[in-house]
């Protein structure tokens, strides 16, 4: 592990209209670093996450992943060339999953790396294959996304994002829409890519889960961070009364 | 009822349904293309083309199919247009079911989740790629349905035609009640045939949505 930057995120702010919904944020995250974002809805922590990958561009500011701007402001053919490029180190993995509901999960898995690094057929099938075994659904391969379960579901749509061989892994809520008893078998693939040292960005309403797995918590609230550090710290002794007193809501369920 | 009359017609009747078909085919196709690139035009990020298919489709339903025909057929020799009858059904009534087909392939389009754009926008596929591979597929579906609806729509609609004499199947059944003043047997005789087609194209729309469904 390095200590070098890089995912930076410098002076971000975005806005609709009069609604300031991220307020000069500043974030530097370490290669292998495991960041969660808490916080209340409507705090912004989804829309700083979507504004990594130009999803949801910020209004003004500065994204880099390593050396390279991600929100460079370009004409718009060399911009969509330029996004459609970093993207695909910046695996996404979101609340509803996502899943392509007319491809089997191999083609799923398959679809970008054979459209966008010109894998022949039996290299994106290895690759899937692969990806699978890591999530654990390799009897799943020719299944079509309607007969999995939600954790299912989410695996796939982990071992899709991975199959892109990104930098840098960005969790939107990936286990709020799960049933309770299937969230354990998702935090298992995100804690595994932990120990491979996947640098990650995780939003997510799991306390326990951050406190476990991640190495700095950043707690979120109207658009700014309140207060950010190692989960030791932000859970056992926030120095923010807005954070003790989100956290006293989410710890006590 | 005077089946005589129908049994010495009804081969003309024939012929004249096989008028209708043809026009319905190739209004079919005009339509469809009219309806893609509208679809395009109303999606695309350029204002200029959204403005061009939005107007497209508010002319378009905002004034009745038969005004439009006569203003191809009767109206455009006037402005260098000269077209048979036949064509001038066919094209008018074409860009006519263009504009309804427009918002159907629009609204099927739309309706599928903007997750799916995500996700594949988020692996790295352009705005093109990601509609051809994620979006097109699930919307393609979603549109058989409603596509048939303005398919059905067409077929009847192209009794419109008569009125500039296309030989279908109005025009047969009103030709033939100018010699035998017997309208009961001749419109029903007509109907009877836009029925028989109506039913095996709705068959077709059927069994090409269950193929949809399947996976």
């Amino acid at each position: 592990m390095t200590n070098q930057a890089f995912v930076t995120i410098k002076n971000a702010a975005k806005s609709y209209g009069n609604l300031e919904v991220l307020k000069d944020i500043n974030l530097t995250v370490e290669r292998g670093q495991i960041v969660a974002i808490i916080g209340p809805s409507g705090s912004g922590k989804s829309t700083l996450l979507r504004a990594i990958n130009e999803l949801d561009p910020l209004t003004s500011g500065e994204v880099w992943l390593e050396d390279v701007q991600i929100n460079k402001k370009l004409p718009f053919r060399q911009y969509e060339a330029h996004v459609n490029q970093v993207r695909q180190d910046i695996g996404m993995v979101f609340q509803h999953f996502n899943l392509f509901p007319h491809l089997t999960v191999r083609g799923n898995i398959t679809l970008a790396p054979r459209m966008l690094k010109g894998l022949s057929e039996a290299d994106a099938n290895k690759l899937a294959e692969e990806q699978l075994a890591k999530v654990g659904l390799s009897e799943k391969i020719d299944e079509y996304p309607s007969r999995l379960s939600g954790g299912q579901k989410q695996r796939v749509a982990i071992a899709r994002a991975l199959a892109m061989k990104p930098k840098v892994m960005l969790f939107d809520e990936a286990t709020s829409a799960l049933d309770p008893e299937l969230v354990e078998e998702v935090n298992q693939v995100m804690k595994q890519l932990a120990e491979e040292h996947m640098t990650m960005i995780i939003v997510t309403h799991e306390m326990d889960f951050a406190a476990s797995v991640c190495d700095r918590v950043l707690f979120m609230d109207q658009g700014v961070v309140v207060e950010e550090g190692p989960p030791s710290v932000i859970f056992q002794n926030p120095k923010e009364e807005r954070t003790r007193n989100f956290l006293r809501k989410h710890l006590s369920r | 009822m005077d089946y005589e009359l129908i049994l010495r017609v009804y081969p003309f009747f024939i012929e004249a349904a096989w008028v209708t078909i043809q026009l319905s085919i190739l209004t079919a196709l005009l339509g469809l293309t009219c309806g893609a690139l509208g679809a395009a035009a109303r999606m695309s990020r350029l204002a200029v083309f959204r403005w061009i298919g939005a107007t497209y489709v508010s002319i378009i339903r905002g004034t009745p199919a038969l005004i439009q025909i006569f203003i191809l057929y009767f109206g455009g020799p006037q402005i260098g247009i000269q077209l048979d009858s036949f064509s001038a059904g066919t094209i008018a009534l074409g860009v006519n079911i263009g504009a309804y087909m427009t918002e159907t392939i629009r609204g099927a389009i739309q309706s599928v989740d903007r997750g799916q754009t995500e996700a594949a926008r988020t692996l790295g596929m352009g705005r093109w790629e990601t509609m051809r591979k994620v979006v097109l597929p699930q919307a393609a579906r979603m549109m058989i349905r409603p596509l048939g609806v303005n398919i059905n729509a067409l077929i009847k609609g192209t009794a419109l035609v008569a009125p500039i004499s296309v030989v279908e199947l109005t025009y047969t059944a009103q030709r033939f009640i100018g010699s035998t003043y017997k309208p009961f047997e001749m419109f029903l005789l007509s109907g009877l045939l836009y029925m028989i087609i109506i039913y095996a194209v709705g068959q077709v729309i059927n069994w090409l949505d269950r193929r949809a469904r399947i996976t």
